[in-house]
């Protein structure tokens, strides 16, 4: 108990050091995870850097391949080595670079500083040992109660994250509940330790409207109650529009752009943005057209394999702004309009088209 | 005005006297029986498809959606008899198939197709992507030789494949080419209907929309007929006429799209659309309704109306008595205690009640 109130007192000492970033709790910087497989060198993330403000809920889109999630496994030290590596850049967590830490010390941050939440709650979540059980295992690890105050503290998560009966379900197993239940719980667990990150990596793409709803609410509910910082990774712009302050657009391994969520919708900067955007069929324009009228604008082509990039920036093939120079030159991330990054040479000309 | 515009856009599209529709499904109901112990005795029933009715015309498409374990598959499948139904008819053309043996069945198989969800298990990985197209010509007897790789080449071309494709193994496509491949199985036989049952769904944003044009163009011009099933409501408002909202084995609604989306007159299909997220952060809200609980299991669906125990607007008379599916406006089908004779717009509970 003692040692966790030191501990508690050393961070917010820490945190007071280091004043300039202080705002900022998480910084990746020129991040390289590559994967050394039997076909070759897959740069599943080439030089990636984006900041995590404190109580912010940064989205990161992208589709399958870009590197969203191996980001998020990156900034956990949970890239399985072989064949993966981190071969270059920094992750700084409240200034200091998780890079350096030992695995033992990596084991004091996760689920304790940073905890994530997966895609598919049924296989992220122990079939055989109840979810009372699974809950205060971090508990008890990283705050250091007793196995039954754990417990307590266990249906007292359950019960925030608003399950019904909550000293009940807590003896329940995972298949006793229905997909929303379980990504409930996720939750619970992911917040049991009062983390001041969470990575949710597509939290409710398994889960029906009705409960994607429910449960993104939900993690707002506990980031106004909490102030956990949140990293939403995800393909979906729509949960993007409505969750995200800040949004970064990843695509092929890189960074394209990075924007306030208005700006980015508003005037994006980059065109696999404005591809993205306009190939999604809106619920709100559909409705007023007759099916068949109205095409959706497609984006050319398909996502480069990894194993073998093209020259020059990885998304001309598909481009239609592409030119000479975008086939020979990977184009430098610049600061296109106040706050927001994209990299392309041609932004000018999309910002020229409006939005 | 607008009532009147529904309805000329309906008989316009039904014929009434002339023909049949080319799909017609009557009380469709499929119930999977729960078998436990040795004796394998059934203890209950799985209510999948629980009294269905819709018709789809000639280069029509008609829109299912509805969360998962709603039976929307189920139905897809039911309707192509891959699953036998438990009660029913299904009429093709006016002609019932329901009963039909399996020989029987083979003309009809030529004009009704399916695109699966998953282009990863849809194709059998051991066949070349032209041997998996030109599969059904061979079954029909339709085509060998020569002429058979001639009319699969030209499918290839029609999706968006290279010939050269047709040597290639399922592992070397992406999964947009994947779906390709499974579109151009469906079109082997020309059929009239293709059922696609969450075509899409697995398919990264800007490949989607790509499967999304193609399947649009296909229609325009073969005249196809779809019935698409989907829970993506923005995917099915894109591409369907008339859209069915179902709810644990039932239609709670079913109408064109622009009246769907403008009027939503079930209290399920309101909570759908407001729980779409919206991909653009400028877009204000009205009413957002979050649904609380999950779906029912349809092994024990709730008394009364299905949905009950969930709506915003419950009345005791809802926890017992089952709403029927009824006309309330021409062409605008509901099963909602809310409404009387005339819509409740927008929905509201009856003072009183």
């Amino acid at each position: 108990m003692v040692e966790t109130e030191r501990a508690v007192q050393g961070r917010e000492l820490t945190g007071q050091s280091v004043e300039p970033s202080s705002d900022k709790i998480l910084e990746i910087e020129n991040l390289h995870t590559h994967f050394f497989t039997r076909d070759g060198l897959v740069r599943a993330v080439d030089g990636v850097s984006y900041s995590l403000n404190r109580r912010e809920t940064l989205g990161v889109v992208g589709e399958s391949g870009c590197g969203k999630s191996v980001t998020a496994l990156s900034i956990l030290r949970l890239i399985a080595d072989p064949p993966g590596k981190i071969v270059d850049g920094s992750i700084r967590f409240e200034g200091k670079n998780l890079l350096d830490y030992s695995e033992s010390a990596m084991q004091g941050i996760r689920g304790n500083e940073i905890s994530m939440i997966f895609q598919e709650p049924m296989t992220s979540l122990n079939p055989v040992l109840t979810i009372g059980h699974q809950i205060s295992e971090a508990i008890i690890l990283h705050q250091g109660l007793s196995r039954k105050e754990a417990w307590n503290r266990a249906i007292e998560m359950l019960r925030l994250v608003h399950i019904p009966e909550a000293q009940l379900r807590v003896k329940e197993y995972p298949h006793q509940m229905s997909g929303g239940m379980r990504q409930r719980v996720m939750i619970a667990m992911a917040l049991s330790c009062n983390p001041k990150v969470l990575l949710a990596d597509e939290p409710t793409t398994a889960l029906d409207v009705t409960i994607q709803a429910q449960i993104l609410e939900l993690m707002l509910e506990m980031q106004q109650k909490l102030g956990t910082a949140i990293i939403l990774i995800t393909h979906d712009l729509g949960v993007i529009a409505e969750t995200a302050e800040r949004v970064v657009v990843m695509y092929a391994g890189k960074k394209v752009e990075e924007a306030e969520v208005g700006e980015l919708f508003g005037m994006p900067c980059h065109p696999y943005t404005r591809g993205l955007l306009d190939s999604m069929p809106r619920l709100d324009v559909a409705a007023e057209h007759p099916p068949g009228r109205v095409r959706l604008k497609e984006i050319e082509g398909m996502v480069p394999s990894l194993y073998n990039l093209p020259q020059g920036c990885l998304f001309a093939p598909r481009c239609p702004y592409a030119t000479e120079q975008c086939h020979a030159e990977y184009p430098p991330m610049e600061e296109k309009r106040p706050g927001h990054l994209a990299a392309c040479w041609h932004s000018d000309r999309l910002i020229g088209e409006g939005s | 005005m607008m009532e009147q515009a529904v309805q000329t856009q309906q008989s316009e599209a039904r014929h009434p006297e002339a023909e049949p529709p080319l799909l017609e499904v009557i009380q469709l109901k499929k119930h999977f029986p729960i078998r436990k112990g040795i004796l394998s005795r059934t203890v209950g029933f799985v209510y999948a498809v629980d009294g269905v009715d819709f018709h789809i015309n000639q280069g029509e498409t008609l829109g299912l959606v509805g969360e998962s374990g709603c039976g929307k598959s189920t139905a897809g499948k039911t309707i192509l008899k891959l699953i036998e139904p438990t009660a029913g008819q299904i009429k093709v053309r006016g002609k019932d198939i329901t009963r039909l043996s399996k020989s029987d069945m083979r003309p009809y198989r030529r004009e009704m197709q399916i695109i699966f969800q998953d282009p990863y298990s849809s194709l059998n990985p051991r066949m070349s992507a032209g041997g998996i197209v030109g599969e059904p010509l061979t079954i029909h007897k339709i085509a060998s030789g020569k002429e058979k790789q001639d009319r699969v080449a030209a499918l290839f071309g029609r999706v968006g494949l290279r010939p050269e494709h047709m040597a290639k193994y399922p592992h070397e496509f992406s999964g947009g080419q994947r779906q390709r491949i499974g579109i151009a199985r469906a079109l082997a036989l020309n059929p009239n209907l293709i059922i696609g049952d969450e075509p899409v769904s697995a398919l990264d944003v800007s490949i989607q929309a790509q499967v999304i044009n193609l399947l649009i163009d296909l229609q325009e011009e073969y005249k196809l007929s779809y019935l698409f099933i989907a829970h993506d409501l923005a995917v099915v408002e894109h591409i369907s006429h008339r859209i069915a909202v179902m709810y644990l084995g039932k239609i709670v609604e079913l109408t064109d799209k622009q009246t769907l989306f403008t009027m939503p007159l079930h209290p399920y299909t309101e909570a759908l659309l407001s729980a779409m997220p919206i991909p653009d952060p400028k877009v204000k809200r009205g009413k957002r309704v979050i649904l609380t609980g999950d779906v029912p299991s349809p092994i024990n669906p709730p008394s009364g109306c299905h949905f009950h125990t969930r709506c915003p607007y419950v009345m005791n008379r809802c926890k017992t008595e089952v709403p029927e599916l009824r006309e309330i406006v021409p062409g605008h089908w509901v099963s909602c205690h809310l409404h009387g004779d005339t819509p409740t717009w927008p929905l509201a509970k009856p003072a009183g009640a």
